[in-house]
C-alpha cells in the first residue's frame, strides 16, 4: 500500500497520510429492522472493482472526502468533497 | 601480496589502513574493500556455508553472493567484498565453531549428508514432542547467519529521508548514465557502486530495494533509508553473471569473471597462480590474468563435462572433458541474466527467451522503463543446465546449500513447480535472493521434468532486492510521548510516571492511599490535561450535538454541564465525557484521554455527511486542566478568585469562566472522584501558575491510581477499561442517557434492538481479584471483573464486573475465581460511596 491519493485540498499525497473509513454506505432510517441495521453496521460489499469510500486527510488538512478507487489496482479515479445530505433525518 | 601498479586501480598505496581480523593486525590501502584487503593479506576462506559448513571464498566480488559474509564491528552478515575498508575495523568470522579455516561444524559436511537431506527439518526431530524445546535450542544455535548485533555496539542511528523526483534512474552503468544525461529536468541516479561526477544528481553507494505502487522506491544508503517517490523510473540494473552447475562448484578458488576483473583491475591483487577458464564470459578475463602473471592451464568455451576437486575445501584440480588439470583458480561463467527483479516487482512480465537462454522483462507497467543489459541487451548462447562430471556436491544454490540432488529429490516427492520446489528446498530464498540460482534452478527443473524453461517460469520477485538491516526498515527509534504542561511539576514531586496511550501521566506520588485520604478528608489536586477538549461552535451546534449523542444538548442552558456517551450506529459505547454549554452557539466538549482525536474525527465525519453549520475545533493541546477536589475545595479556591463560589450561585454541573490566581479559567463543577470539586481548564502556558497556587493553598497532588480508587467508589465507569467494543448503553446501565424521542441520533436505529447478554454491576468482596478475573456460575464462566481495588473508605474490596443478567440483582452473590479458588462477592447496583451524591452537591 503505497499509492497516491489526491486530496481535494492538497493534491496527490502518499496514502499513509490518510485515514480510511471504508465504503460509503446507505444509512437506514431509525425504524430499520434488525436485518437492515445489521447489514448496514456489519456488512460491506467488498467489491473487486471501483468502490466509493471515505477518506480523511489526518496528517494534512483534515478534510473528509470521498474517493472512487479500483480495489484491484488501487487506481484512484476521482476524489471529491461530497455535498452534505443536509440536516434532515433519514427517511 | 600486491601486483605492481595496475591501470586505473582504486587503491591508494600512499594511504595504508590498519584493521584487525580475528584479533590479528592487518594492513590494507585506502580504496580497498575489507574483502580485497583480507585477500591481499593471504586470506582465502572467508566464511562457512549455511548448512554444511563448507569453506567458501570470494566468488562474485560484487556484493551479490553470500560467500564473504562476515561480522564487521559487531554487525553480522556484512558482505566484505563491497564493504569499504575503514581504519580500525574489527573483522570476525561468523557461524563457526572455531574459525572459518577450522570449523568444527564442518563435520556436518562429512557425515551429515545422508542424515540431512532436503526438507529433513520437516520430518525429523518432531518426536518425541516434549523434546522439541531441546531440539529447537540446538538447531537455533546451528542455523541462521551470524548473531544479531548488540544495540550498544555502535550501529549508529538509522534515519529515513523522503524525496520526490521526476525521473529516478536505478543503476550507474553506461546505460543508466546515458539515460540520466538524456533527461531534461529533475533526475536522480542511484548507483550501488562508487558515485561519479555528473550534471545530474547521484546517490551512491546506494541500493534500490524494490519498486512499490505509486512509484515508491526505497533506497538503502548506509544508515539512511531514502523513500523516493518518482514520476518515472528507469531501471538500468544490468545483468548478473551466473554460476555453472558442476560438482565442486562451491570450492574456494572458483570465481566469476567479474570478480577476477575487479580483483586485478581495482585492487591489484593476484587471484591465483594457475587458472582454468570455462565458459564464454570467462575467456574475457585472459587479459587481466596475463597482466597479473597468472598461468592459464586450460580454457574451454563449451565443455561437455566438468568437475572441480579440492583439499579442505580449496580447489586443487579440475576434470575438464575427462582431462585432469591442476589449478588453484577456476573462472567460470554461466552467461549473463538480466537483473529483472525490480521490474517484476513493478508488475512487468518476465518471459524466457530460448535463443539466448535468459529471462527478459516484457510488458512494462506505466511509468517504468528499462535500458541496457537489464532490458535483455545481451549477446550470448545458452549454456547446459548441468555439466556432469565425477564428484559429489553440485550446488544450485550456494546461499542455502541446495544441491542438484536436493532439487531432484524434491521433484521425486512431487514438488514439481518452481514455487513448490522453492518452498521445499529453499532454493532462491537465501541472501542472494535468486541472483545466482534462479536461472540455474529453472534450467535444472526444465531438464529434469523434460519440459522447457518457459513452462517452468520464475519464482515471484519480492523486495528487498538485496539483504538490508532491520534497523534501516524500522528507522530511528521513536517513542512519541505527549507531556502535559504540568509534567515538570510531577517530576519535581518525584511522581511515578506511566503511559496512558501516548500520554505520560503521574501514577502516584509515593503513597496512593494517602492521596485518596487527602481527597476524602481535605483537598486533592490532579492534572487532567490529558482529557480531550473540543469546541463545537455555530448556529448548527446544538442540533449537531443532539444528533451525535444519544442525550439531548439543545435544551441545556448556557452555563450548565451534562454527561454524554458517544455511541456507534450499532449502539456500542465509544467514548464519554462532559458537554458544557458556554453560549447559545458554543459548547465545550471533553472526551477520554485517549479518545480525543478519534472523537473529533468521528464528529467531523458525521458533519461531512450532514453539513450542520458548526465548527469542530480540537483544543486539547492548547488547554491544561486540573481537578481540585475534596471537602475544602471551596474554601481553598475562594481566596484565589474573585468569583462567587457559594453553592447557590455556582451549583453542581455549572460551568463558569473565573480567574484563578490571575489566570482565566473555565471552571466546571463536576466530580469524577465523588467529592466537591472544580475542574479548572486554562491556557497551557499558565497551568503552572494555577497549579502552584492551589498546592500553596493546601491541595495534595494525587495521581492516576488514587483517582481510579476514588472513581470506583462512585461506580464511575472508565470507557475502554470497564466497557469494550460490545458494550451498549442498556448493558452498561446507562439507558438514562438515551433520549429516544429525538428524530435521529447516531445509534438510534440500534436502540430497539439492543440486547443485554451481560450487565455491568458493582460488587464488594473480601479478596482482591485481578482485573480480568472470571465470574463463575454453575461451573461455567458467567462474566469477568473489569476493575477492582481495596477501598479504605468502604472497608472492603470494591469493583465492577460484567455478569449474566440473571445475577445482576442488588445483593445477589456471585463467585469470582481468584488464584484458582472461588470467592464470594455481593452485587451492588448503587455507588459504594455517597450514593445520593450529596457531597458533589454540597
Amino acid at each position: 500500500m503505497s499509492f497516491l491519493l489526491s486530496c481535494p485540498h492538497c493534491g496527490p499525497r502518499p496514502v499513509d497520510e490518510f485515514r480510511f473509513q471504508g465504503e460509503v454506505t446507505r444509512r437506514p432510517g431509525a425504524d430499520a429492522s434488525l436485518r437492515e441495521l445489521t447489514d448496514y453496521v456489519y456488512f460491506r460489499d467488498n467489491v473487486a472493482g471501483v468502490q466509493r469510500e471515505w477518506w480523511y486527510h489526518r496528517t494534512g488538512c483534515k478534510v473528509w472526502f470521498v474517493a472512487e478507487r479500483d480495489t484491484r489496482t488501487n487506481e484512484v479515479l476521482r476524489t471529491e468533497i461530497p455535498s452534505p445530505a443536509g440536516a434532515a433525518a433519514p427517511r | 601480496m600486491r601486483l605492481r601498479s595496475q591501470p586505473g586501480e582504486r587503491i591508494d598505496r600512499s594511504h595504508p589502513i590498519q584493521f584487525t581480523y580475528a584479533g590479528k593486525e592487518l594492513t590494507g590501502f585506502a580504496g580497498d574493500t575489507v574483502g580485497s584487503a583480507l585477500f591481499a593479506a593471504g586470506r582465502r576462506v572467508f566464511s562457512r556455508s549455511f548448512k554444511y559448513h563448507r569453506p567458501r571464498g570470494l566468488l562474485c566480488c560484487s556484493g551479490r553472493c553470500p560467500n564473504c559474509m562476515m561480522t564487521v564491528d559487531g554487525v553480522p552478515n556484512v558482505r566484505v567484498c563491497v564493504e569499504p575498508l575503514r581504519p580500525g575495523v574489527d573483522v570476525r568470522d561468523q557461524n563457526v565453531l572455531g574459525s572459518a579455516d577450522r570449523d568444527l561444524l564442518g563435520v556436518v559436511d562429512k557425515v551429515g549428508g545422508p542424515f540431512t537431506p532436503v526438507g529433513f527439518y520437516y520430518r525429523t526431530m518432531i518426536r518425541p514432542r516434549r523434546a522439541w524445546p531441546l531440539y529447537e535450542k540446538v538447531l537455533r544455535n546451528l542455523a541462521g547467519l551470524g548473531r544479531v548485533a548488540d544495540a550498544r555496539n555502535g550501529h549508529g542511528r538509522f534515519d529515513t529521508v523522503h524525496r520526490r523526483v521526476d525521473v529516478l534512474v536505478i543503476g550507474g552503468g553506461p546505460a543508466g548514465r546515458a539515460a540520466a544525461a538524456a533527461v531534461d529536468g529533475d533526475v536522480l541516479l542511484v548507483d550501488d557502486r562508487v558515485g561519479h561526477d555528473a550534471p545530474y544528481d547521484v546517490l551512491a553507494p546506494a541500493t534500490a530495494l524494490g519498486i512499490y505502487e505509486g512509484g515508491l522506491v526505497p533506497v538503502a544508503a548506509g544508515n539512511v533509508l531514502y523513500r523516493i517517490r518518482a514520476g518515472r523510473i528507469v531501471v538500468a540494473t544490468g545483468a548478473l553473471e551466473q554460476l555453472l552447475l558442476f560438482s565442486g562448484n562451491d570450492l574456494v578458488g572458483v570465481m566469476l569473471p567479474d570478480g577476477v576483473r575487479r580483483m586485478v583491475d581495482e585492487w591489484a591483487v593476484k587471484p591465483g597462480d594457475r587458472a582454468v577458464l570455462v565458459g564464454e564470459g570467462a575467456v574475457g578475463v585472459k587479459l587481466q590474468l596475463a597482466r597479473a602473471g597468472v598461468e592459464i592451464a586450460a580454457a574451454s568455451l563449451r565443455p561437455e563435462s566438468l568437475s572441480a576437486h579440492g583439499r579442505r575445501g580449496r580447489l586443487t584440480s579440475v576434470l575438464l572433458d575427462g582431462e585432469g588439470v591442476d589449478c588453484d583458480l577456476l573462472v567460470v561463467s554461466g552467461g549473463l541474466q538480466p537483473a529483472y527483479s525490480l521490474l517484476a516487482q513493478a508488475g512487468a512480465r518476465i518471459e524466457y527467451e530460448p535463443r539466448r537462454g535468459i529471462f527478459v522483462p516484457t510488458e512494462l507497467p506505466d511509468g517504468v522503463a528499462v535500458v541496457g543489459a537489464a532490458a535483455g541487451g545481451i549477446d550470448q548462447t545458452p549454456v547446459a543446465a548441468v555439466l556432469d562430471g565425477r564428484g559429489d556436491k553440485c550446488f544450485v544454490c550456494i546461499c542455502e546449500d541446495v544441491t542438484t540432488k536436493d532439487v531432484k529429490r524434491a521433484l521425486a516427492e512431487g514438488f514439481d513447480s518452481i514455487e513448490l520446489a522453492k518452498r521445499y528446498t529453499t532454493v532462491t530464498m537465501g541472501p542472494c535472493q535468486g541472483k545466482l540460482c534462479q536461472l540455474a534452478a529453472t534450467r535444472l527443473l526444465a531438464r529434469e521434468t523434460d519440459t522447457d524453461e518457459s513452462a517452468i517460469g520464475t519464482t515471484t520477485a519480492r523486495p528487498p532486492w538485496t539483504p538490508v538491516e532491520l534497523g534501516l526498515l524500522a528507522g530511528r527509534h521513536h517513542e512519541p510521548a505527549k507531556r502535559t504542561p504540568l509534567h515538570s511539576r510531577h517530576e519535581t514531586l518525584g511522581a511515578e510516571m506511566i503511559w496512558t496511550g501516548q500520554w505520560r501521566r503521574a501514577f502516584q506520588y509515593g503513597d496512593p492511599a494517602a492521596e485518596v485520604r487527602a481527597v476524602h478528608d481535605s483537598l486533592g489536586l490532579i492534572d487532567v490535561s490529558t482529557l480531550g477538549k473540543v469546541l463545537v461552535e455555530g448556529p448548527g451546534a446544538p442540533a449537531l450535538l443532539d444528533r451525535l449523542y444519544p442525550n439531548r444538548f439543545s435544551d441545556l442552558k448556557p452555563g450548565r454541564i451534562r454527561y454524554g456517551v458517544v455511541t456507534s450506529d450499532g449502539g456500542r459505547i465509544m467514548d464519554d465525557g462532559t458537554v458544557a454549554r458556554l453560549g447559545d452557539e458554543l459548547f465545550y466538549v471533553t472526551t477520554t484521554s485517549t479518545g480525543s482525536e478519534g472523537v473529533v474525527e468521528w464528529f467531523e465525519w458525521w458533519n461531512a455527511i450532514w453539513g450542520y453549520d458548526a465548527e469542530i475545533v480540537n483544543v486539547t493541546g492548547a488547554l491544561a486542566a486540573m481537578n481540585l477536589a475534596g471537602p475544602r475545595a471551596r474554601e481553598a479556591l475562594a481566596p484565589l478568585t474573585g468569583a462567587d463560589l457559594a453553592n447557590e450561585s455556582f451549583r453542581y454541573l455549572d460551568a463558569k469562566e473565573i480567574a484563578v490566581a490571575g489566570v482565566p479559567c473555565l471552571a466546571l463543577r463536576i466530580g469524577f472522584v465523588g467529592e466537591l470539586g472544580y475542574e479548572l481548564h486554562c491556557p497551557a502556558t499558565d497551568a503552572g501558575v494555577v497549579w502552584d497556587a492551589l498546592v500553596a493553598a493546601g491541595a495534595t497532588p494525587f495521581g492516576l491510581e488514587a483517582q481510579r480508587v476514588l472513581r470506583l467508589e462512585k461506580g464511575h465507569v472508565i470507557v475502554g477499561q470497564d466497557t469494550d467494543s460490545e458494550s451498549n448503553l442498556l448493558s452498561a446501565r446507562m439507558q438514562w442517557t438515551i433520549k429516544d424521542d429525538k428524530p435521529d441520533f447516531v445509534g438510534k436505529g440500534a436502540v430497539p434492538h439492543l440486547q443485554v447478554r451481560e450487565r455491568l454491576v458493582g460488587f464488594t468482596a473480601d479478596v482482591l481479584p485481578p482485573e480480568g478475573a472470571q465470574v463463575v456460575r454453575e461451573g461455567r464462566i458467567a462474566g469477568r471483573v473489569t476493575s477492582a481495588r481495596v477501598s479504605e473508605r468502604v472497608g472492603r474490596v470494591i469493583g465492577l464486573a460484567w455478569v449474566e443478567p440473571e445475577i445482576a440483582e442488588e445483593g445477589a452473590t456471585i463467585a469470582i475465581r481468584v488464584d484458582g479458588a472461588m470467592r464470594d462477592a455481593a452485587v451492588t447496583l448503587a455507588a459504594f460511596y455517597d450514593p445520593e451524591g450529596t457531597l458533589l452537591r454540597s
